[in-house]
């Protein structure tokens, strides 16, 4: 198990604990970064959970949501979260966007720039895109996602949920199953839980496993049933629908019977393993209808939950500087 | 003709090596080297020690860029096909690679060798029909055309844009195995045995196509290999942070494959360094990595980084000179390269030792897109003659 920095954020006095302009990755954040994020979340998981939900604290401050890829989740979540905080949240979907027209990214950025947004949140299928708008803005960048890159909030929310449940993340064993070439949720989550000292295990078929990716310090597995064996968690990935036939699996059925996740298979994981999926599910291929409502075993809603939380403390303490919070400004 | 005698110069030729003494140009050609006596004509130059070499002939640039051969050294360039303002001129002498598909037709190679067409080549990608490259190497082989290929195997390559590795799987970047250019790389010494046609690959980069390589010369092949300073110099943690000034076509390897190059440098296996000239501007490189377009701004920088090879101990100055005046000069079949008597005079006047720094946003070049940005350097062109004139 590495060292890690178990510094809590309270100690660290004032912006200094998270004195970054942006939220690009988790690549760059240091363990004691990633606790006070997942710190700050725990408040709004109990305001969230009460009758009255809301706290003015970005009054009058405007959040674009970027979305560059179709998304309907993580937009709910994001748009939600600044709501929640009071700021005025204006989307932008890609469909109206005018990259249509043939505007480069950087004009596109530049003029969301113009707008004199406060925070902007940012998803884009290609891989760095996000970083690239962020380099031409003012105000802080949320990346949503962005190709097959990262996906920091997707990794907190993660994070969160295993803590909660689990009671710590080091030393869980986190198995990461399916789709992990194409995919920004098993990238940003191995770089977050292998910084919390997870033990990380990634299984995919050998055609959806990324080049070289034990560098980024896990285990590999092709066979899915001697990858699960003893794991505390096992986080199942989407499998996009372009991905189903051809080029890299050959066929649903296939994918299913090798590496689908059923209540027999469950069985070789630890006895009260936790069930993830970030959404949205394909029931009956990842993972049947049995696992992902299994009670007391499936955290699959409660990481929606924990979504919100986790991107109201991220709108929260990126903004902090802009608002001249005590210690930030 | 004007008479011009340098004296007082490190005469560095790939032929005779390196020695001190004086050189008489004469009608545009070399005239004398070594201990000349002046003749009551000439115009004399005191080089005070600074080095005297021969022009850099550079194989396979994407665009005329004379600003940048000007301060790079370079007095003769060949282009690829599809280079617009091939014009030669007084500063510059142009040698033009042509392609040898219009689609999938062969292209009109023995016209274009009527104008002066000195190779045949596969463009900026390789030719994935292995009949179609067949009968362009037969057919450029019959008329002694040399063909120069780019390496890289479009099946495995498919739409990555770097090479497989930690980098690319942390920037969640398409990648394509090294092995791609093995690949490619035996397909085509295949054909080149079946056909007969002479064969120059523009850059080999990794370990596995040059064992390939050094196997084939061993046995007699016609296969010669060129590579650019970027692969010499860089791995692919360059692409760190998606900056793509360092995505080049083929893309930067990983560490051992880029010590791999230095040893074939070293060895012989690699013929030629080459710039692979290709200015791209802001509309092109500054776009999610992906999505920008690959190749470096090579020529203002080609020969001072080349210098650093010699500075490492890995080559000779001479020998430098070989890889990037003669050899390239042979490949193409033109009298240039060396300091021997009767070679026209394209020659470089050098400091070897001066530092600069490279600066993306001060170079000569049409545009500045270097993977060096920022690296300080040593080796700067004083002067640089085309054909007897000095050009400015």
């Amino acid at each position: 198990m590495s060292e890690i920095d178990h510094r809590p954020g309270s100690q660290i006095k004032g912006g200094a604990v998270f004195p970054h302009r942006h939220l690009l990755g988790i690549a760059g954040l240091q363990p004691h970064e990633l606790l006070f994020l997942l710190d700050e979340a725990e408040q709004w998981i109990d305001m969230n959970r009460a009758a009255s939900k809301h706290d003015g604290r970005l009054e009058g401050l405007t959040q674009i949501n970027a979305f560059f890829e179709n998304s309907t989740r993580t937009l709910l979540s994001f748009e939600i979260a600044g709501k929640r905080l009071g700021a005025d949240v204006v989307n932008m979907a890609a469909a109206t966007s005018s990259l249509k027209k043939g505007e480069t990214l950087i004009d596109t950025a530049v003029t969301l720039n113009a707008m004199r947004a406060d925070v902007i949140v940012i998803r884009h299928a290609a891989s760095g895109a996000v970083g690239l708008i962020a380099d031409k803005v003012d105000c802080p960048v949320l990346n949503a996602g962005d190709g097959r890159h990262e996906h920091p909030t997707q990794a907190l929310l993660d994070a969160l949920t295993i803590r909660r449940r689990r009671g710590s993340i080091a030393g869980q064993i986190v198995a990461i199953c399916g789709d992990i070439l194409h995919s920004r949720v098993a990238r940003s989550n191995i770089l977050a839980l292998t910084s919390l000292a997870a033990q990380v295990r990634v299984i995919a078929p050998p055609t959806l496993m990324p080049p070289a990716i034990e560098e980024l310090g896990v285990t590999t597995f092709t066979d899915f049933d001697k990858g699960l064996e003893g794991a505390d968690v096992v986080m199942m990935l989407r499998l996009q629908n372009e991905r189903m036939s051809g080029g890299f699996i050959p066929s649903t059925r296939e994918f299913h019977a090798l590496y689908g996740l059923t209540a027999e298979r469950l069985k070789r994981a630890a006895p009260d393993a936790l069930v993830m999926h970030p959404g949205p599910m394909n029931r009956g291929v990842e993972i049947t209808s049995e696992v992902a409502d299994m009670p007391g075993r499936s955290a699959i809603t409660e990481q929606v939950e924990m979504g919100v939380a986790v991107r109201m403390a991220c709108l929260d303490i990126l903004t902090r500087r802009a608002r001249k919070v005590e210690g930030w400004a | 003709m004007t008479v011009r005698l340098f004296t007082n110069a490190r005469l560095v030729c790939p032929v005779a090596g390196v020695s001190q003494g004086g050189l008489l140009v004469r009608d545009g050609r070399i005239a004398e080297i070594g201990k000349v006596a002046a003749p009551s004509d000439a115009y004399t130059t005191d080089l005070a020690g600074a080095t005297l070499a021969p022009g850099i002939v550079d194989i396979g640039v994407f665009a005329v860029d004379r600003a940048a051969f000007r301060a790079g050294g370079i007095t003769r360039a060949a282009t690829m096909p599809g280079v617009s303002g091939e014009r030669d001129d007084d500063a510059l002498s142009l040698h033009r690679i042509v392609p040898g598909l219009v689609g999938e037709d062969l292209f009109e190679m023995a016209a274009a060798k009527r104008r002066g067409a000195v190779a045949v080549s596969t463009g900026r990608s390789w030719i994935g029909d292995s009949g179609l490259m067949r009968r362009v190497m037969a057919y450029a082989a019959a008329l002694d055309l040399p063909i120069v290929s780019h390496a890289e195997d479009a099946g495995l390559v498919g739409d990555a844009v770097a090479t497989d590795g930690a980098t690319a799987t942390r920037l969640g970047l398409a990648s394509a195995p090294a092995a791609a250019e093995t690949m490619a790389v035996m397909r085509d010494l295949f054909l080149s045995e079946v056909t007969g046609a002479r064969l120059h690959f523009r850059q080999v980069t990794t370990a596995g196509a040059l064992d390939i390589i050094r196997a084939a010369k061993k046995g007699g092949a016609p296969v010669t290999c060129g590579i650019t300073p970027a692969h010499l110099f860089l791995s692919d943690i360059a692409v760190e942070d998606f900056r793509t000034f360092a995505k080049l076509s083929p893309p930067l390897r990983s560490e051992a494959d880029r010590q791999a190059c230095l040893r074939a440098v070293a060895d012989g296996t690699i013929d030629l360094i080459c710039s692979g000239h290709d200015p791209k501007g802001p509309e092109d490189k500054r776009l999610p990595f992906a999505e920008a377009e690959a190749g470096a701004s090579g020529a203002e920088t080609l020969l001072a980084l080349s210098l650093g090879l010699v500075r490492d101990g890995l080559i000779t100055v001479d020998r430098l000179f070989a890889l990037l005046a003669a050899n390239p000069a042979k490949l193409i079949g033109v009298r240039a390269g060396t300091l021997e008597p009767g070679m026209p005079a394209d020659l470089i006047v050098i400091d070897e030792g001066a530092p600069w720094r490279i600066d993306a946003l001060r170079m000569q070049a049409r545009a500045g897109n270097t993977p060096f940005d920022g690296l300080p350097t040593q080796g700067k062109v004083l002067q640089l003659m085309v054909g007897g004139k000095l050009v400015a």
